[in-house]
């Protein structure tokens, strides 16, 4: 029974398909889906599975451990890796479990697009009395129907397992995964995630360094510097959250936050535009381009319009009165660069969130505005933007924070729950 | 009235000289303009003048009667007399014909003290040298948004229907507000290329709190790049077509199906433009723009609800040029507020939001005038009124281009408030059917007065036998008054709500542009003449009458007083035919108890029971037997109990109305044959004041502030309205804070049918207060 479903383990090319089972006690499975041979499209795909037998018996949690977010752009999941393992358990463990452990420690990348951050990797963690490494894993959010379809081709039902998410994602695959592949989703709420997962990486700190920091000088270019920022005094703080759109909480406590409004601006919209813009396919093109970009050849500053500053109103002449305001002229339009528009595509989505989460703070009267997602990932430009941006224009009342894991908090907030529920059982 | 798109920026090269200017449309009196204001925007340019305007009055005057026999002799003398009024005249034209409207200005500009020309808008400074060379005037720069909030303010204080609320899929497209008495605060988002945000808080007092980069000029560049499309109002055409959801990322594409379950609405957008993160796939034109709309609308939309709930604003005007008439960004603008404020706020419009900048510019440049001190009202006849851009709704406006828009305010002669006496000033509204809203009403107060309008034409042109051009005018006042109601059948809401009010305020605003300022002066002099004849009999017979019968016959002589009213078709073609119609007649002819509003019985009781009103204010109607034998008896008999009366008239002719100079003649030619008024006259009893109107209808939150000082002071707790105009096209459901009486018959067959009446069915609503 242990091998009913045949599977090939091919961890060396990097394409496997990998299936755990376990018997006697209770266990968690999860399975890492490599795609077939031929597919021009590699997937990464991975199966949060939980199912028991037997009541647990404590503290014991069996592995492998697991969480996963599901976003609108971006599947994100983070995974403990045990490094406490007993020559008891090694002998225990299913040589499938083993070998997902050994594929995901020991590739960085998981085919074409399934990617592992290996700076982000949290080492010798404490969890659920295990110490071991927490690695981030990401891959994109179009191949979780490939992933499906896969799940019901190897036939994973016949394990009665319960999968572990959060994200849009986790209800809008929910039915797939139960008619295709037989499988019953465990939903979390992806702001609970969110802000579980933010406390407890802060918490742990970044492998001795902090996780949050924030810029000194922000409005000096020159002297603009990262720096930590010690946030064991997070409350009340502005949560933002960039992914494909927006999403900004006012948090006041674990347990006590609000969503207090979203924008449609966000990191997919960015990327949107480049890729009609510029042509582009990818982010880290899209950023790669913006870096070496100028967007005062595409935006219409003040001074452009009044000559200099527009004194009446206190403006400064660099600020930008219009976004794409020069593309109203044709001979502008014929002049400027892809690189150009992808900077001036960042530049404008940046300070429309800067502006939107420093309205938002003022409401709410919090003066520490966290920004994390995806969005910020690789992207210093949109951080320095942010970090001038609320300190300019609120004349140093606000400071924005950023955090090292800035996308996988949800993720991290999946795993805790999944690790919690277990707990309770 | 859009700012069409493309033309701005670059080239004004090639300035087309081949239209002509009619000059007696276009820039009218510019012969005797003053004061010189010019507002140049990325595509329009708004010019700004005032003038003064010589035209007719009709005056009244009293002939020295001593030793004459007046058996034959008219009652008063009426001549017709050249006035001049101040008027503020505005153009709008696209920027490529300014050259040639320059030069035109420079041949017809005569004798102008003036040296400057106040100039505002981005467009200002490019075109500074050719107006110094053309006109000979200093430019003379004022900042924009200062322009912009003055002129802001100007409108918000002076024109009633300025402010609407945009409404999708309703009959009702614009829905206009009525002006709070106190305009401020409020927040002007400005969208143009980018967008300002300024909160105004007092005439003087304005902060730019805040803006935003994504503007018109992000629709328009960031369109223009994406569809390759030039024009500013071609992406708005392109976007009107399209379907957002094939490039915005919606929450159900990120949750599923599922959303509903999670109190979220699947079809909000979770990432704009977050379905193209990918090369391999091409978007239609159509669709980008609509994305692109959306993302834009609904970012400002925030922004500004952020701005107005941090410094606790409710009221949010939205103008610029991305607003500026296109019901397309009007609509996604005002779901957006509405979606981000949870229906909190409400995004505001304002009609004349294009002349804004070239009002504020005139004004700053008219500051030793003081025109803040003065009351204005919209021409109706000088002025285009509002015209839809959109595309898709009204495609017979495409054809614009070349055209000027024209937008004319008469400075009135006296300062028009609130009634003191008003219940609610904030939600007062003086009319009883919006023809906006009401489709049926509209189309049969349209046909009504089309139908009317050539007896009108000809009465105006008999009005004036001795003058040659009569005919020629009356022909030019039916042709104007003509295009004016196809153009409100096609835009009933050019002028803001349409009215019985305003299509008959409209008519009149024409008569008086084509010289005709009173063509019922004669009828009026000959029927008060008439009427006068039978006041004493009139009042013996009265005074014959035991207490209640005598208040039921003052009643119906009020009543049937009022069936005289040449502005209802059916009075009009009998008394055409029958000029000898008499009081007793019209008696006869008025509907029998109980009537078809009748709270008489209560009225009675409170004559009974109640003590004497402190002050009584009434208004009155028509002239002749209405003013002569129906109001001046019930002002007696008021009189008599120890009331005290105001008797308020209008300032100006309209129709048969009795006017203020004609009511101060009645009166004391009734004061010689009647002691009681005579003696109330002396005492100032009896006062005799004008509403500062000039219309059939009556708005009392715009009355002659002599009128409302007068009221505080006399405590007045009775207000009198009679009349169809002033009690049953507005006034009905007016709420007051005294007792009030509405009463008039009614002499229109189609609105007795509505009422559920038949014609000369009789209105006596008589109302207390709740306490």
């Amino acid at each position: 029974a242990e091998n009913a479903c045949g599977h090939v383990c091919g961890s060396r090319a990097g394409r496997a398909t990998l299936f755990s089972y376990c018997r006697k006690k209770k266990v968690l499975i999860f399975l890492l889906l490599l795609p077939q041979v031929f597919e021009v499209l590699w997937l990464t795909c991975v199966f949060t599975v939980a199912f028991s037998f037997f009541p647990p018996k404590p503290p014991s949690l069996a592995f492998p451990w697991f969480g996963m977010d599901i976003g609108g752009t971006l599947v994100k999941l983070v995974y403990f890796e045990p490094k406490d393992i007993t020559a008891e358990e090694e002998q225990e463990e299913v040589e499938n479990l083993k070998s997902i452990r050994k594929y995901l420690t020991s590739n960085t990348a998981y085919g074409k697009t399934g990617i592992r951050d290996v700076h982000l990797e949290l080492k010798n963690l404490t969890m659920c009395g295990r110490k071991g490494n927490l690695h981030f894993i990401r891959f994109p959010s179009c191949a979780m129907h490939r992933f499906i379809q896969m799940g019901s081709e190897k036939n994973f039902s016949s394990l009665h397992t319960t999968l572990c998410a959060t994200g849009g994602g986790a209800y809008k695959f929910e039915e797939d995964f139960r008619t295709i592949a037989d499988l019953q989703l465990h939903k979390l709420d992806e702001l609970d995630c969110l802000i579980q997962g933010l406390l407890y990486v802060d918490s742990v700190g970044f492998n001795g360094q902090p996780e949050c920091y924030y810029f000194e000088n922000p409005t000096n270019p020159e002297q603009c510097q990262k720096k930590p920022y010690c946030l064991d005094n997070p409350y009340p703080m502005l949560l933002v959250n960039i992914g494909s759109g927006v999403s900004i909480l006012a948090v006041y406590s674990k347990d006590n936050y609000k969503r207090v409004t979203g924008s449609s601006l966000g990191g997919g919209t960015f990327l949107g535009l480049c890729c009609l813009l510029t042509g582009c396919e990818t982010f880290e093109e899209a950023l790669e381009m913006a870096a070496k970009g100028d967007s005062t050849n595409v935006d219409k500053l003040v001074k452009d319009i009044y000559g200099g500053d527009y004194e009446r109103f206190g403006l400064q002449g660099s600020a930008v009165a219009s976004s794409f305001g020069h593309m109203m002229s044709k001979e502008k339009r014929d002049s400027i660069s892809k690189e150009d528009l992808a900077r001036a595509t960042l530049v404008t989505i940046t300070n429309n969130i800067g502006s939107i989460a420093r309205m938002c703070a003022l409401n709410e009267n919090i003066d520490k505005v966290v920004f994390v997602g995806n969005f910020l990932r690789i992207n210093m430009i949109s951080m320095k933007v942010l970090a001038y941006a609320m300190d300019y224009w609120s004349k140093g009342q606000l400071k924005a924070l950023f955090l090292e894991h800035e996308g996988y908090f949800g993720a991290v907030g999946a795993l805790l729950e999944l690790l919690k529920m277990t707990d309770d059982q | 009235m859009a700012e069409r798109g493309g033309r701005g920026s670059g080239g004004h090269g090639s300035l087309d000289k081949s239209i002509t200017l009619p000059p007696d449309e276009i820039f009218r009196n510019l012969e005797n303009a003053k004061r010189f204001a010019i507002d140049i925007g990325g595509s329009l340019t708004k010019l700004a003048y005032y003038s003064t305007v010589q035209h007719k009055v009709a005056r009244v005057r009293s002939f020295d009667h001593s030793g004459k026999d007046i058996e034959n002799e008219p009652l008063y003398e009426i001549s017709v007399q050249e006035e001049i009024t101040a008027r503020l005249h505005f153009i709008k034209f696209e920027n490529t014909y300014i050259e040639t409207c320059l030069d035109f200005i420079k041949d017809h500009l005569v004798n102008t003290e003036t040296k400057v020309i106040k100039a505002t808008g981005g467009g200002a400074y490019k075109f500074k040298d050719l107006i110094e060379k053309k006109l000979g005037l200093k430019v003379d720069k004022e900042d924009v948004m200062t322009c912009l909030i003055k002129g802001c303010n100007f409108v918000l204080r002076n024109i009633p229907h300025e402010v609407f609320a945009y409404q999708k899929d309703s009959d009702t497209e614009f829905r206009f507000q009525t002006n709070h008495p106190n305009i401020f605060p409020y927040l002007l988002v400005n969208i143009g290329s980018g967008v300002s945000i300024v909160k105004v808080e007092t005439e003087d007092k304005f902060e730019w709190i805040g803006g935003s980069s994504i503007g018109g000029g992000t629709f328009w560049g960031l369109g223009a790049l994406l569809t390759k499309t030039k024009k500013f109002d071609e992406l708005l055409q392109l976007a009107s077509k399209g379907q957002h959801t094939n490039v915005d990322m919606l929450v159900k594409d990120v949750y599923g199906g599922a959303c509903q379950t999670l109190g979220l609405s699947g079809n909000l957008i979770a990432s704009s433009f977050g379905k193209s993160t990918t090369a391999d796939k091409e978007f239609s034109k159509e669709d980008m723009a609509k994305s692109l709309l959306h993302m834009i609308s609904n970012d400002i939309g925030q922004l500004a609800c952020l701005y107005a709930k941090l410094h606790n604003l409710d009221k949010i005007y939205f103008g610029g040029f991305f607003i500026r008439g296109h019901p397309v960004t009007m609509r996604t603008i005002t779901y957006s507020i509405n979606f981000f404020s949870k229906g909190e706020v409400q995004a505001l419009f304002l009609r004349h939001e294009g002349y804004l900048g070239a009002i504020g510019a005139f004004l700053k440049g008219a500051e030793q005038d003081n025109p803040n001190q003065y009351s204005w009202g919209e021409n109706y006849a000088g002025s285009s009124g509002l015209m839809s851009t959109s595309p898709d709704v009204y495609p017979m406006q495409r054809t614009r281009s070349g055209t000027f828009d024209m937008f004319e305010m008469d400075r009135l002669e006296r300062p028009l408030v609130n009634l003191p006496l008003l219940k609610d000033p904030s939600t007062y509204i003086p009319d009883t059917v919006d023809l906006t809203d009401d489709a049926m009403a509209r189309k049969y107060w349209l046909t009504c007065f089309e139908e009317a309008l050539d007896g009108v034409a000809k009465r105006a042109a008999a009005s004036q036998p001795d003058s040659v051009d009569a005919p020629e005018r009356a022909e030019k006042f039916r042709q104007k008054y003509w295009n004016k109601l196809q153009t409100l059948r096609q835009q009933p809401f050019a002028y803001g709500t349409l009215t019985v009010r305003s299509l008959l305020d409209t008519r009149e605003h024409c008569l008086n542009e084509f010289n005709f300022p009173d063509p019922y002066s004669k009828v009026k002099q000959k029927e008060n003449g008439i009427a006068l004849k039978c006041f004493q009999s009139v009042i013996e017979s009265l005074d014959s009458l035991g207490w209640e019968e005598r208040q039921f016959a003052l009643v119906k002589g009020l009543l049937a007083g009022n069936v005289f009213d040449w502005g209802a078709k059916a009075v009009s073609d009998v008394l055409e035919s029958e000029p000898q119609f008499g009081f007793e007649e019209a008696k006869s002819k008025l509907q029998e108890r109980p009537w078809l509003e009748d709270s008489y019985s209560q009225w009675l009781e409170r004559l009974k029971e109640g003590p004497p009103h402190k002050c009584a204010l009434i208004f009155a109607d028509n002239s002749g037997i209405d003013i002569i034998l129906g109001v001046f008896p019930f002002v007696r008999e008021l009189l008599s109990r120890g009331t005290e009366v105001i008797l308020a008239c209008n300032s100006g002719p309209a129709l048969n109305d009795v006017t203020y100079s004609e009511s101060l003649i009645v009166a004391e030619r009734i004061a010689v044959m009647d002691p009681v008024i005579q003696s109330a006259l002396k005492e100032e009893k009896l006062l005799l004041v004008q509403t500062g109107s000039s219309s059939p209808c009556l708005d009392l939150s715009r009355l002659d502030k002599g009128l409302a000082v007068l009221v505080r002071e006399r405590k007045t707790d009775l207000v009198i309205i009679e009349g169809m105009g002033r009690a049953i096209h507005t006034n009905y459901y007016a709420a007051l804070k005294c007792e009030s009486l509405k009463l008039a018959v009614i002499k229109n067959s189609w609105l007795a049918d509505r009422l559920g009446g038949k014609i000369f069915s009789v209105i006596f609503k008589y109302e207390v207060p709740c306490k």
